[in-house]
């Protein structure tokens, strides 16, 4: 499995990272090479093996139904660059 | 599970009848004090990022733990919608860039849901009725809320609802019509209000559907969807549907071809139009949450869940009809809605003869008092006349103390100015008179003043009317009629 240039730019978009058109061919190669080094694993018969979800045998840990939580609009919005009566205010997604 | 799909009405178009196909994921805020993976309050509103802790933020380092409650939820839901529980499901990533998600994902269900087929049965007009099947159920991630009319270039973003557990119903595209749409909705609904699984609230957002519509010639092959997203009432769900496959229907047999979109129906105009189209189809990129252990419970956490159901509306309409002996219309009526049937069964608990006045019963809460509460705007939850109130008119109409016709007299008392009915029954003198001897000698007056009356009634026993209704207006219709048609049957000869 291999990426082509128009592959790199669209990865880039869904996570809205900025990338320049210069900046593709590297990250096209960088991409190649780990699909490359993963695609190894594909030497193994898996036929009838269960994906591992986890190293140790343990189940999922559930949380009581209780509110323990929430009521810091103040830290929710610290680190945030712009905000207004504890909303986050961000470019407007909506024209 | 394969069910037998219900025909709907078929929509004449300029080439012939055309079928409409209609499937629909309905999304429903699980019941819960906190949320589906944070111990922050799933309340409604509250001030801005409020209800959210640090996970719900997506704070570097924050752990999702599942809510064990909201996972019952959704295998009750299951349940009641005659559902295969899985006992093994998986949650995944479903990613997505917009700034109602902290996380830049939702956690959902995409391969291996909670919940698989089921069916539920939808009662249609003139009790009919139509299978509809579910797909599946899954647990998932609810987003949240932004404002965008606050500010000429920023969007607000409040995170409250984010993270507020859902079940997204996924039906089956089994429905025909605008009809057995409206009726999957509103049955769904009262299943998950009997559940007490979502409150049901569609103004509040609580439920919101997603419609799936396409059109076909009847047993042709399925043509393209359009999605109709976020209906949030009932009334519009069957608009929307009627606009839309017109609409389509229109474009196909002018040569057009329909494409695959998202739409919106705007409720002033009546109308679907289509969302701005992305630039490019979604590519959600699914994988397992590595945050997260497959969801497992054994079948007899399942088969203890199922022990503990509440009766519902299928199994409440039957027993209404088996031991009580309503009709199925009657039963259908006071089932539909949770709080009917609570009020229903609360007049039943107050009657001393259930198996004698329970139909009488059936029918004042339904004609009587459900038709005076739509005349005047009220909800059940604000009747003027309580259930105890009801039962107790039912009560004296049953036991022969007052006539049908003073009852309502009676109930409009009880209406305006409350009070004990049976206060009011010996109060105001408005019991019925079963006293034959007074009977008696009104009969023998009117039958005495109307001699001409009398050989007509011979004649024409049906004439007879006339006396009963003399002798009710006399005696101000407090007395017992069957006691005056005997009287009166007898001294007639007829």
């Amino acid at each position: 499995m291999s990426v082509d240039a128009a592959t790199v730019r669209r990865i880039a978009h869904l996570a809205r990272i900025a990338v320049t058109e210069a900046e593709v061919p590297h990250l096209q190669g960088e991409l190649n090479t780990m699909l490359a080094f993963v695609e190894q694993l594909s030497e193994v018969n898996i036929d009838g093996v269960e994906p591992m979800t986890s190293v140790t045998p343990m189940e999922m840990k559930k949380r009581q139904d209780v509110v323990n939580d929430g009521e810091i609009p103040d830290d929710i919005v610290r680190n945030a660059p712009e905000t207004q009566n504890h909303f986050f205010l961000v470019p407007k997604v909506v024209e | 599970m394969t069910v037998s799909v219900k025909p709907g009405k078929l929509i004449k178009g300029q080439t012939g009848d055309w079928e409409v196909v209609i499937g629909m994921e309905v999304h429903a805020q699980v019941t819960s004090k906190s949320k589906l993976f944070s111990g922050a309050s799933t309340e409604f509103g509250g001030e801005p990022n409020s209800h959210v802790s640090l996970v719900d933020a997506a704070m570097p380092g924050m752990l999702p733990v599942i809510n064990e409650e909201c996972v019952k939820q959704a295998v009750r839901t299951g349940l009641g919608l005659n559902a295969k529980i899985n006992l093994r499901s998986v949650f995944d990533r479903k990613n997505y860039f917009y700034a109602d998600s902290p996380q830049g994902y939702q956690i959902s269900q995409y391969k291996s849901p909670v919940v698989g087929e089921g069916e539920i049965v939808v009662e249609l007009d003139g009790g009919r009725t139509a299978t509809i099947g579910i797909e599946r159920l899954h647990l998932e991630q609810d987003a949240g809320k932004l404002l965008h009319d606050q500010s000429p270039t920023m969007s607000y973003v409040d995170l409250n609802r984010c993270g507020v557990a859902l079940m997204e119903i996924v039906s089956k595209p089994d429905i025909r019509d605008a009809e057995q749409a409206k009726a999957y909705v509103t049955k769904l609904r009262s299943i998950l209000r009997y559940l007490g699984t979502c409150d049901g609230d569609m103004e509040k957002g609580s439920l919101r559907a997603d419609v799936n519509v396409s059109v076909r010639k009847p047993g042709g092959p399925l043509g393209t969807r359009c999605e109709i997203k976020n209906m949030n009432s009932i009334n519009f769900i069957g608009q929307a549907i009627e606009y839309e496959a017109r609409r389509q229907i229109e474009i196909i047999e002018d040569g057009g071809t329909i494409d695959q979109e998202t739409r919106l129906f705007d409720p002033n105009k009546g109308e679907t139009r289509s969302m701005r189209s992305k630039e490019e189809a979604h590519d959600y990129r699914y994988f397992p949450d590595p945050d997260l252990l497959p969801l497992e419970f054994t079948q007899s956490y399942v088969d203890e869940l199922k022990a503990k159901l509440p009766e519902l509306p299928d199994q409440k309409k039957a027993r209404f009809i088996e031991s009580l002996g309503l009709s199925p219309y009657d039963a259908g009526v006071l089932v539909a809605e949770r709080e009917s049937a609570v009020f229903y069964e609360t007049v039943l608990a107050g009657l001393a003869d259930k198996a004698r006045d329970g139909k009488l019963a059936a029918n004042w809460v339904i004609n009587e008092l459900f038709g005076r509460l739509n005349k005047e705007g009220h909800g059940i939850g604000d009747s003027p006349v309580s259930a105890a109130q009801l039962a107790a008119i039912v009560g004296l109409i049953g036991e022969g103390t007052i006539s049908g016709k003073i009852a309502k007299d009676l109930f409009e008392i009880v209406w305006t100015e409350g009070g004990d009915p049976r206060e009011l029954v010996e109060a105001r003198g408005m019991k019925q008179v079963t006293d034959l001897g007074a009977i008696e000698k009104v009969v023998d007056d009117i039958i005495a003043a109307n001699p001409d009356k009398v050989a007509q009634a011979k004649a024409k026993p049906q004439l007879a009317g006339w006396f009963v209704g003399q002798v009710m207006k006399q005696s101000g219709g407090k007395a017992n009629p069957q006691a005056v048609n005997d009287l009166l049957k007898a001294k007639l000869g007829i």
